[in-house]
């Protein structure tokens, strides 16, 4: 039972990324051509909404379930690691048009070759994991 | 319920995700949907090849389990709360895609030209699944985050580093937009 609080967020997750059409590749490609708001004030409110929610849990010392200081995690600093594997994943999204939220999304919505893209997906986190401490960060 | 049927705004549907971060955080999570590829490693022992997948990968249940419920999400709002696909493209959007031989624009979330499996059964059309695959995997973990880790939490938590990872992110898919398009299509 206690994990079927993170069943119902991920299923209202898939549900507004499908009806916002945000899993759709011709919505990506049409962001990155400049050529429609609509992927940007999806964007861009749910970063707006993010901070004033953040902002206020902050203030009011909104405490989570175990109790301890709401907050998001910390991100890694390295700049190569965020320009470079940054860059890679953009060129990944732009093609598959899907990023790794969408693609189960999308096998819920019967596209079933996106699995290939998945399958690849764990491969190449698979390779990043073996080759990670070769790179740079 | 009219309503619900049509396609969402962005300014209904941007907030909606950031009210999915918000919980996720109030849960004492987070908002992360690449970290799920390192869990999946895990749990094909890949612990044994890379000290990245040494960890018990039951702890991350919780997010597998918000994995399953997007799928869940994803069916029912497709095939429960959506009137047949139409996605309102800008006319010059399904044009440029016309004269790059997707001449089903809007028609379906995405172009049959590369998701059907007439082509995915093509030696190109593979090589395109995979490659875009792998660069998301690959680049997503090595960035430490995508759209959800970076540029919705991160940024909602005006990290530096997400600003830098998301303006990558766009670097990367604008190249592949205008310069690798016309030479893959």
């Amino acid at each position: 039972m206690k994990y079927l609080k993170f069943l119902l967020v991920g299923i209202f997750f898939g549900i507004v990324l499908v009806k916002s059409e945000a899993v759709s590749w011709y919505r990506i490609y049409e962001m990155f051509r400049f050529e429609s708001f609509h992927m940007y004030g999806i964007i861009g409110s749910a970063v707006l909404t993010g901070i004033i929610l953040l902002l206020i849990a902050k203030k009011l010392n909104l405490k989570n379930i175990e109790g301890s200081i709401m907050q998001a995690p910390l991100k890694n600093k390295g700049l190569t690691r965020n320009i470079v594997g940054g860059t890679l994943f953009g060129l990944g999204w732009a093609l598959s048009g899907a990023c790794p939220g969408p693609m189960y999304i999308l096998v819920g919505t019967g596209v079933f070759s996106i699995l290939i893209t998945i399958v690849a997906a764990i491969f190449g986190t698979f390779v990043y994991g073996l080759l990670k401490d070769k790179l740079p960060h | 319920m009219e309503y619900i049927l049509q396609p969402w705004p962005w300014f209904i549907s941007g907030p909606l995700i950031a009210l999915v971060m918000f919980i996720l955080v109030y849960f004492g999570k987070t908002f992360g949907m690449s970290s799920n590829l390192e869990t999946f490693c895990a749990m094909c022992r890949a612990g044994k090849k890379a000290k990245l997948f040494n960890f018990n990968w039951r702890d991350q249940k919780w997010n597998l389990i918000v994995v399953l419920g997007a799928v869940i999400g994803g069916f029912i709002a497709r095939f429960v709360l959506s009137n047949p696909i139409h996605i309102d493209l800008n006319p010059e959007t399904i044009e440029h895609l016309q004269q790059l031989g997707f001449n089903n624009a809007g028609k379906s979330l995405l172009p049959p030209e590369i998701y059907s499996w007439e082509y995915v059964l093509s030696i190109k059309g593979l090589a395109i699944l995979i490659a875009g695959g792998f660069l998301i995997g690959f680049g997503t973990r090595y960035a430490g985050g995508c759209t959800s880790g970076h540029a919705i939490t991160g940024l909602s938590s005006l990290q530096l580093s997400s600003l830098i990872a998301t303006i990558s992110f766009f670097i990367g898919g604008l190249f592949m937009v205008h310069i690798l398009f016309p030479l893959i299509f």
